[in-house]
């Protein structure tokens, strides 16, 4: 009798314990190495603040995706590498999945990262930085600098300049000045600003900026000498308002100045107050709060008391809708996956790396998630993790960001051909055997 | 010839720049022997304060905001809260480590640059910030027009108040009662309390002073690329000119200051194209080393010699 008791008492619990796990939504966890405090907070505080408020308005307005809710810990790096892999190793098991992916923003964290994650079986992406010659998903399978590189947008710049000038042709003879950060990251646009200069005839010169930059005398009395058509800046942090208040200074026409997406936000305009005025920037995000994507994070995030901005004035900055532009793409790459291995189930990064490979962000789908305009259209293929290679240019009124273009392509083939040749370079240097994509599913 | 003029005068001119910052520098280091590891965070938290209490003032007491009202209540503020921070700094940091080895002393200011760092973070948030003294950084007409060489009408206006600085310090150091004693406390702790000089309310005082030249600093730097972390990063541009100008000169500061701005910048502009450009971050630096091997005490530094 005692027996019978145990065994039905058993059998009840257990009963129990196996509807409450089938009761229970599955959870997607992803792990956010972000920077809130340190040199680069400012921006940090931005990026992640868009990219949780999006993951927060998938889970408050539509349950999930698919009935899968996001779960999300942030783990500070504070911008530095060493903390960077730290976060990498605490957050890469969590959740019952592990981690569905890791996004650094950061080049260096990157870097760090690449093999590890690669061994683990994470995507790692990397939107508007790391290494450009990881597009070519066939070296790079677990990377995805998605939307656009930094050659794509060297080269954008250019095709931006000569739409300015009145076609390709007028820029023979043009001087373009090239004020960078000197870093690698800097540097990065070097090879391709060089080519196109060879091929369109414009003279190229190169200006280097001591890190941080917040001294730039010398330099842009250089460049009152040269006496440059367009300047382009690839700055970083307080590099950008010392360039434009020394442009000021040297009386060089701001309008005449053309940044990189890291040179264009408010962050980098508002210190360096009216001189700051009619400087364009390219980004492969916009500025602006006016999309439905953005109203609607505002109704369902911020109306229920749970956004993330402290400052609900930066809502709709550039360094938001970025993150805005993170989680939309990273909620979209799961739900491609999901498409595949099983809607309403927590994926793992394998499985969610054969989202971001086929993702497909057409013109439709855009619109359906209110970002038509935000963000460009893209879609990815095993050997293409870069997309469409295009940017929109902004001009500071003063007081903020306008769209003054609409999304500028880069020389595809010449870009595409240096990435293949560098990822080849590398294949061969690391004993990689390019995966044959007629293969891949 | 021209053009090198401008160089050289723009190079002054920032070299004035780093001075300001230098100068905090000697101040504790004169009155404490203490290399203030520090000095580049309290400019930032200083210029911070004094950025984020312009916002408060007007949004939480109904202020005018630009007015002359919340400048200076703004600035009185940020001055008493980098006051409090000396004081805190003397209780809580210095006074616990009295007569133990300057590294000591040195190794707790690095402790305490990540806290004043957090802090300024912490109280007043990330956000990068514009600030406007109402000097416009732009050449001088006359100047531009009649010789085509541009000075800037803000670059002098820091070499002003460079200037004032300097001015004041030396009288204070020189002429005063307070100064006497904090050059004892400089020369020897134990001494300066044997013969009745108050350690603690020295260096409370030599930390409210610098704590009013980082706020000055920072203004003026924050006037110039915005009040964000890089303020910090100010503390760079120091190095070299203290190592040039002695650690316990004031005057040796400003000579510090120009020396390295004007050969820095003649360095960037007709050495940098050589090299590949960008030198202006490390040859401060090579000079500075250079120099040390000549004179280690710097110029107008304290020779030290050691009876064996």
């Amino acid at each position: 009798m005692k027996l019978k008791r145990t065994v039905l008492l058993g059998a009840a619990l257990a009963g129990l314990l196996a509807s409450s796990v089938a009761g229970a939504a599955e959870e997607q966890f992803i792990g956010l190495p972000s920077y809130r405090v340190g040199p680069y907070a400012s921006g940090g505080s931005g990026v992640f603040g868009g990219w949780i408020d999006y993951m927060q308005l998938i889970n408050e307005r539509d349950g999930g995706i698919n009935g899968v809710r996001l779960t999300w810990e942030e783990c500070e790096t504070e911008y530095n590498n060493a903390r960077g892999v730290e976060c990498y190793e605490r957050l890469k098991k969590k959740g019952s999945t592990g981690n569905t992916v890791f996004q650094p923003v950061s080049t260096g964290i990157t870097y760090s990262v690449l093999d590890k994650a690669a061994q683990d079986k994470i995507p790692v992406v990397t939107i508007g930085y790391g290494r450009t010659d990881a597009a070519d998903g066939r070296v790079f399978p677990w990377v995805f600098p998605l939307i656009t590189t930094y050659w794509s947008q060297a080269s954008a710049i250019v095709n931006f300049i000569g739409t300015k000038e009145g076609g390709m042709d007028k820029l023979k003879g043009r001087k373009i000045g090239l004020l960078y950060h000197d870093s690698a990251y800097g540097k990065e646009s070097h090879a391709v600003l060089d080519r196109l200069a060879a091929k369109h005839g414009f003279e190229l010169s190169k200006i280097a900026v001591a890190h941080p930059g917040n001294e730039q005398q010398s330099q842009w009395l250089q460049l009152r000498q040269l006496k440059p058509d367009y300047v382009i800046l690839w700055g970083w942090g307080v590099m950008n308002p010392t360039a434009l208040k020394a442009a000021a200074k040297v009386g060089y026409p701001r309008e005449k100045m053309i940044g990189v997406w890291w040179s264009g936000a408010e962050e980098d305009t508002i210190p360096a107050g009216p001189a700051a005025k009619g400087f364009i920037a390219a980004g492969f995000n916009v500025a602006g709060a006016n999309y439905p994507v953005v109203a609607d994070i505002k109704k369902f995030v911020y109306g229920k008391g749970k956004g993330n901005m402290e400052d609900k004035a930066r809502i709709g900055s550039v360094y938001y809708n970025r993150g805005v532009v993170h989680g939309l793409i990273t909620v979209e790459a799961i739900r491609k996956a999901q498409e595949k291995f099983g809607k309403g189930k927590a994926l793992t990064g394998e499985q969610v790396r054969w989202g971001f490979e086929n993702l497909n962000l057409d013109d439709a789908r855009l619109k359906a998630l209110g970002a038509t305009g935000f963000l460009p259209s893209l879609k990815i293929s095993c050997a293409d993790h870069e997309g469409p290679g295009v940017v929109k240019f902004q001009q500071w009124d003063g007081s903020q960001w306008k769209v003054i273009s609409d999304w500028v392509e880069s020389d595809r083939p010449l870009v595409r051909g240096m990435i293949e040749e560098s990822a080849a370079a590398y294949a061969k240097e690391k004993g990689i055997k390019p995966r044959d994509c007629s293969k891949e599913g | 010839m021209q053009f090198f003029i401008e160089v050289l005068i723009g190079g002054l001119l920032s070299g004035v720049m780093y001075a300001l910052v230098a100068l905090g520098f000697v101040l504790i280091y004169k009155a404490s022997g203490v290399f203030n590891f520090a000095q580049g965070a309290m400019v930032f938290f200083a210029a911070l304060s004094f950025v984020g209490f312009q916002e408060v003032l007007p949004a939480r007491f109904g202020m005018e905001a630009g007015s002359a009202a919340v400048f200076w209540l703004s600035f009185l503020l940020a001055f008493a809260t980098m006051v409090v921070l000396g004081i805190a700094t003397e209780r809580i940091v210095l006074r616990p480590l009295v007569n133990q080895p300057p590294i000591t002393l040195f190794m707790a200011t690095i402790g305490l640059t990540y806290v004043v760092e957090g802090l300024a973070q912490m109280t007043w948030g990330a956000n990068v910030r514009g600030l406007e003294l109402g000097i416009m950084d732009e050449p001088i007409a006359w100047l531009m027009d009649d010789y085509g060489i541009g000075v800037s009408k803000f670059d002098l206006f820091a070499a002003g108040v460079a200037a004032s600085l300097v001015a004041l310090l030396a009288l204070l150091f020189q002429y005063t009662k307070v100064g006497r004693a904090l050059r004892a406390v400089a020369d020897d702790h134990q001494a300066a309390l044997s013969i009745g000089i108050p350690l603690q309310t020295i260096w409370r005082v030599v930390w409210a002073v610098a704590g009013f030249v980082a706020l000055v600093a920072g203004m003026i730097w924050g006037a110039r690329n915005g009040v964000q972390f890089a303020l910090t990063f100010t503390a760079l541009k120091a190095l070299p000119v203290l190592i040039l100008g002695g650690f316990t000169s004031v005057p040796g500061a400003i000579v510090g200051g120009l020396i390295i701005g004007a050969s820095e910048k003649l360095a960037e502009v007709y050495v940098g194209p050589l090299v590949g450009g960008g030198i202006e971050g490390w040859f401060p630096y090579m000079l500075a080393l250079a120099f040390l091997l000549v004179r280690p005490e710097g110029l107008f530094g304290e020779r030290h010699i050691d009876r064996v």
